[in-house]
């Protein structure tokens, strides 16, 4: 690599700052504000830029992009209105813990501050949602904020920064030193330093506790009807394969909340199916009779618990997730384990001694039901697990799904069966309608050799249906609870 | 010393955090205790040793449960060095205190100025009808003095909020 210093505008250097982070796509929606950058791109054939038809569609495509490929997806928008059409966006991907840098650019640094057209505090609206924000007003600051902004967005527990670039940032010349995330991640700035030696949560995480990992692998010897509970935090980790040896050796019925599907295998038998509100009966029954639950990377949302008090009733509760702050914060536990996923289960794994057998225990929970069972309609017509199931068989078994928010959501997760991290993409969280298209299109475009798949249901597509139609869609067929398909 | 008590029988709690001197982060950690439901009581900022570094003091009424969870969220906040629940047996918390009290009189003038001396306060501005002393303390202390000048009229007041440190190590 070239490691010289030159002079070049902020366009360009933001340009360059995405290609050391390896990025080769971005979503967005352009406008005044923004334009000087929308300049530079015509001269890097090397980053794809998929404009939709609205930025918040951009925002989600970001999203899907960055949930299937377990990279970091960019999105951009102009000032103003394009940038507050992406916050639903920016929450979106906040709730799931997707890594996504969203760069929205403002008015010049002379204008902040006087209403000036098309000018919003755009970094004040998205504080709540996002892991942090930037302003950048001066070039010279540009290139390290934007490699900050990725590193923060990767690391740690995942999520969505916003880099909010003054227009002047953008035309103004300053020197660029190129240097890969590596290099800058080991003696970048002064503020990752700190955040590095302090083990500040937002990018690492303090040591795994072994003792609390050995006490685990004992509980773990002296139970007799333990659960497994795979969350989002397995997907995001990676640790899918850590989590089905896990799972083996404990001989556990693993019940997957809706952010972990595809993180444990949809065929499996040790798989109770989904629990919580829109659970099967053999989640739910075996929560509440088993004696040891372990939940990795799961945040036990309202929806997971339903009731605090009466979860688990019987069971020792054992959190393992890399968010301190979400231990103790909707159930109290009898342990907790801080880290990585992958780390800690890989730890985990290399301290239990015996594998276990628990036929009694299992032979129990799956005499309940692992799908939810819904009602043949009266008047003939097919139902939604019929529909879901039969496509299911059809499309290719490795087919990524996207879905909107819904009823249809709950049948897809429950119908298709979902075997690896990524495989299912779907606004858990935040419950986002129109969720799905945009997705969808983010999903093809960092997986062009797979079918995606959206179940698309009515009133969603008239919450974001603008990209139907918008070159990136082929067919709409009857959209009440058909498929789909064929995204550019 | 004795943490007090709201009328909802929560305690108070006496945060104190560091984060990096720069523009926004004020309202990125004030808006988190909003989002949590929190009013903040007292709140004092100013530079460290490291004017790089912001300190803030900042006081709130909570539980104990609640307030790890608070602090664990504080603590994802990136600007944040770090943030410490002080225990009120091993720290000063002081605050100042700026009062002008309504002294039309020889008689009251001088009863005011008696009980700031008690207080160790001072005078630190006097007119024919009125007088500005300035007093230090915790805020029970600032309190009572509040308490003690409302009969001769207060005519404005200001406090800082407290500023809190820990103990040197015996
Ligand atoms: C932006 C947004 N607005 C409103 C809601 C509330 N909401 C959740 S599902 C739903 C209805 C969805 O209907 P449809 O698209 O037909 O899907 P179905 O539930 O029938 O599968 C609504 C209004 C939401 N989740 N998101």
């Amino acid at each position: 690599m070239d490691k010289s210093t030159r002079k070049l505008n902020g366009s360009e250097i933001l340009i360059q700052c995405l290609l050391e982070q390896g990025v080769d796509t971005v979503f967005g929606y352009p406008g005044g504000a923004i334009l000087n950058v929308y300049d530079k791109l015509y001269e890097h054939p090397e980053i794809r830029h998929i404009l939709t038809a609205h930025e918040q569609g951009a925002s989600h495509a970001a999203d899907g992009y960055a949930r299937s490929t377990g990279r970091v997806g960019v999105c951009f928008a102009t000032s103003g209105p394009g940038s507050t059409n992406l916050a639903t966006g920016v929450a979106t991907a906040y709730m799931d813990s997707s890594p996504v840098v969203f760069i929205t650019c403002n008015v010049n640094s002379d204008l902040i501050g006087r209403d000036s057209f098309q000018e919003v505090d755009i970094t004040g609206v998205t504080l709540p949602i996002t892991k942090c924000t930037y302003i950048v007003s001066n070039v010279k600051n540009l290139a390290d904020t934007v490699r900050e902004a990725f590193t923060v967005a990767r690391s740690g527990r995942p999520g969505p920064v916003l880099i909010d670039i003054q227009k002047n940032a953008t035309a103004d010349e300053y020197d660029y030193t190129p240097t890969t995330p590596e290099e800058f991640s080991a003696n970048g700035s002064a503020r990752i330093a700190r955040l590095k030696s302090t083990h500040h949560p937002a990018i690492g995480y303090p040591e795994i506790d072994i003792k609390a990992v050995e006490t685990l692998a004992e509980m773990i010897e002296r139970c007799e009807k333990p659960l497994l509970i795979c969350g989002g935090g397995v997907v995001r980790s990676g640790a899918s394969e850590e989590f089905r040896t896990l799972a083996r050796r404990m001989d556990s019925p693993v019940a997957i909340t809706v952010m972990g599907g595809g993180a444990f295998g949809g065929y499996d038998p040790l798989k109770t199916g989904m629990i919580g509100m829109h659970g099967s009966q053999a989640s739910n029954m075996a929560c509440d009779a088993c004696d040891l639950l372990i939940a990795v990377g799961c945040r036990f949302s309202d929806r997971v618990t339903l009731n605090p008090a009466g979860f688990a009733k019987n069971a020792k509760i054992v959190h393992i997730d890399i968010d301190p702050s979400e231990i103790d914060k909707n159930i109290k536990t009898d342990l907790h384990i801080i880290g990585d996923a992958k780390e800690v289960l890989t730890l985990l794994l290399s301290k239990m001694k015996a594998d276990k057998k628990n036929d009694g225990w299992k032979n129990y929970v799956f005499s309940f039901r692992r799908e939810t069972e819904y009602d043949d309609p009266e008047n003939g017509t097919l139902t939604p697990k019929q529909i879901l199931s039969a496509a299911a068989e059809i499309l290719p078994q490795d087919t990524m799904v996207t879905t909107d928010v819904g009823q249809h959501q709950m049948w897809a997760i429950q119908h298709f069966r979902f075997d690896y991290p990524g495989q299912l993409t779907t606004s858990g969280g935040f419950g986002t309608m129109g969720f799905g298209l945009g997705a969808a299109i983010g999903v093809q475009a960092g997986n062009p050799d797979k079918t995606v798949v959206l179940p698309y249901a009515d009133n969603n597509a008239s919450v974001q249906q603008f990209d139907i139609g918008n070159g990136q869609t082929v067919a709409a067929l009857d959209l009440r609870r058909s498929l789909l398909t064929d995204y550019a | 010393m004795q943490a007090k008590e709201n009328e909802q029988g929560l305690k108070r709690y006496t945060i104190i955090t560091a984060m990096d001197n720069e523009a926004g982060v004020l309202s990125q950690l004030a808006h988190l205790f909003s989002r949590k439901g929190y009013n903040i009581e007292t709140i004092a900022a100013g530079w460290t040793v490291d004017q790089n570094v912001t300190r803030f003091t900042i006081e709130i009424y909570s539980d104990e449960e609640r307030i790890k969870l608070l602090c664990s969220q504080l603590r994802k906040l990136v600007p944040i060095h770090y943030v410490e629940i002080l225990d009120p047996s091993k720290s000063i918390r002081r605050e100042l205190m700026l009062v002008r009290v309504k002294a039309e009189d020889r008689a009251s003038r001088n009863e005011i100025i008696q009980i700031g001396n008690i207080f160790r306060g001072s005078v630190v501005d006097i007119t024919p009808d009125s007088i500005t002393l300035s007093v230090t303390g915790d805020d029970q202390k600032t309190q009572a003095f509040e308490e003690l000048l409302k009969e001769f009229g207060i005519l404005d007041l200001a406090r800082t909020g407290i500023v809190a440190i820990e103990r040197g190590e015996m």
